[in-house]
């Protein structure tokens, strides 16, 4: 559960999914936000912004800290999740279910430079310590 | 908490526990040839007794004078009591409240400054204040180009104090943004709203609305604030405390209200001290509070279910965000604080209401008798506690010879505003008696006419 194999990630600890109609959801790992505590507040980007793979886009804070969110693929931001606003907890309680940001991707070819579970599972276990 | 020096003994027993020769050896990591080794200039050291007399011979050169000087820092009376209150030592030498639970006096006190300021100003929400009002109004700036997220330009009425003006460029002139100023119209003494109207809308981050602005003059709020709302630019008020006892606030301004007001703390029992410390207040709409800077006291409950305050929304400030941070800010002005809130619970809003009526009263009373010795009022819009006049003569003779007769009669407007020189921008606050006013129409009537010739 924890790093689902169907999902893409990065090294900065964004989840990626491609959803059937082209586009891809994005939000922060279930590390990431064990890492950040309470999350309080979601800034994600304005819908029609484009953005380029590894730009900060958005913003989480918690009760103690602020992370930016960085953009797993370049493209165009087609929708942001509202739910979010009212509820930022929802990150905490599920990470996966929690999508912030909808883009679609103006690159096919940088889906595969993504991380796949196994290296993400890597990466965490190496932060780890 | 109390704050009781070390004893060598103390000293020399933490140095061993860490193995470590002497305090100097701590900072061997500093390269030697940025140290210095001894601050040749500074004269040795005096003791008590010296200092204070040297301090009351210097105290003493100051003089008293009758002041009729505004342009930014007020003469107001300050009760006794707020003083005697402020220096108590568990307000004078409270620490920095980070630490909620050895603070909660301190984060009680913030919490009420802020309730009474954003009552004030009619807004949501505040915090618990800036270095000052010039200061204050470079954050507003630099806040409303934030939330507004595509233009970079803010327009300043040239009826801003030019001393905040300048501060705002020198703050913001390192951020890519752009401010442009708005001309006033000289018969009224205010600015132009159609003068306003070549700026398409869109093109514009904020517009400052000052209210009283530097001449003393009230600006067409209502119809200035739904102009900038209309082009899709927010409005930052920029107001006096005492004048918003009488006049809308910032809150109420046009259809929609002002998105952030920030003004200038010190009426509110802050003594002119030289120019300072002041405090800088920041209020705002609820929906931009992420945005706003310093810090925010807020009230919720702890673990067992009792209410107590806390630094909140801390995310924002520059110890989490670093140089995202809303500013660099890590800090408030908590002394003059707690006086302007102890001073405001004294007097309450009838206080503040009478200080207003005074001061304006006064003003006009003032303004009257100058006419009536020759020395005219210069703008025809509303006035809030100040003016300017115009001097037929040159206004640095005029000012001297009042001087001589122990009065300050205003600010010379010659470098900030040649086009209305020469001329004085005059105040009058509740402590001027008529007696005051009438010496002053006399001094004023005297220093017009020629000095006799010497015999």
């Amino acid at each position: 559960m924890s790093i689902p194999i169907d999902l893409r990630y990065t090294d900065s600890h964004e989840w990626a999914r491609r959803e059937t109609d082209g586009t891809v959801s994005v939000g922060i790992t279930h590390h990431a936000q064990d890492r950040l505590g309470d999350i309080v507040y979601v800034e994600s980007p304005a819908v029609g912004k484009q953005v380029r793979q590894g730009q900060e886009c958005g913003v989480v804070e918690s009760v103690k800290a602020a992370a930016d969110i960085f953009a797993p693929l370049s493209g165009e931001v087609v929708a942001a999740n509202q739910d979010l606003s009212g509820a930022p907890e929802k990150v905490n309680q599920d990470a996966y279910a929690a999508w912030m940001f909808r883009l679609r991707p103006s690159d096919p070819a940088q889906w595969d430079q993504l991380m796949d579970a196994a290296a993400y599972q890597k990466l965490v276990e190496s932060e780890s310590h | 908490m109390p704050f009781i020096p070390h004893t060598e003994d103390d000293t020399r027993a933490m140095l061993d526990a860490i193995g470590v020769a002497s305090i100097d050896a701590l900072f061997d990591e500093i390269p030697r040839e940025l140290k210095h080794a001894r601050l040749d200039r500074v004269p040795p050291a005096v003791g008590e007794m010296e200092i204070m007399r040297a301090m009351q011979e210097r105290a003493e050169r100051d003089g008293r004078w009758l002041n009729f000087i505004g342009a930014g820092a007020y003469e107001h009376h300050i009760p006794a009591a707020v003083w005697q209150i402020v220096t108590r030592g568990e307000f004078y030498s409270a620490y920095t409240p980070y630490q909620a639970e050895a603070s909660q006096g301190t984060l009680q006190l913030l919490y009420e400054y802020q309730s009474m300021m954003a009552a004030m100003t009619a807004m949501d929400a505040t915090n618990a204040s800036l270095y000052d009002g010039a200061s204050g109004l470079a954050e507003a700036v630099l806040m409303a180009v934030r939330l507004h997220k595509s233009s970079r330009r803010v327009l300043i009425p040239a009826t801003v104090h030019p001393v905040y003006r300048a501060v705002v460029r020198t703050i913001v002139s390192n951020q890519d943004i752009e401010i442009v100023e708005a001309p006033y119209c000289s018969d009224e003494g205010v600015t132009v709203p159609d003068a306003l109207n070549r700026h398409p809308a869109g093109s514009l981050a904020a517009l400052v609305i000052p209210l009283p602005n530097f001449f003393g003059c009230l600006e067409r709020v209502h119809q200035l604030t739904d102009w900038a709302h209309e082009r899709g630019a927010l409005v930052i008020a920029l107001v006096n405390p005492i004048a918003l006892a009488l006049l809308t606030p910032p809150g109420q301004w046009g259809a929609a209200g002002a998105d952030i007001a920030v003004g200038e703390g010190q009426p509110l029992g802050v003594p002119l001290s030289g120019g300072g410390p002041y405090f800088g207040f920041m209020a705002c709409k609820l929906t931009h509070v992420r945005q706003m800077p310093g810090r925010i006291v807020g009230r919720t409950l702890d673990l067992d279910g009792k209410p107590g305050f806390t630094l909140t929304l801390q995310a924002r400030e520059q110890h989490i965000r670093r140089s995202k941070a809303t500013s660099n800010i890590c800090t408030n002005q908590g002394l003059a604080v707690a006086a302007a809130t102890i001073h405001m619970a004294i007097l309450g809003a009838e206080g503040l209401r009478r200080v207003a009526l005074a001061s304006h009263a006064n003003l006009h009373a003032l303004v009257d008798k100058l006419e009536a010795v020759g020395l005219k009022r210069r703008f025809r819009a509303p006035l809030f506690h100040e003016a300017v006049i115009a001097t037929d003569g040159p206004a640095g003779p005029f000012l001297e010879r009042l001087r001589e007769r122990g009065i300050l009669g205003g600010l010379d407007l010659q470098d900030s505003y040649p086009e209305l020189s020469p001329g004085l921008l005059v105040c009058a606050t509740e402590t001027k008696t008529p007696a005051d006013l009438e010496r002053y129409a006399q001094a004023a009537g005297e220093a017009r006419r020629p000095a006799p010739l010497a015999s």
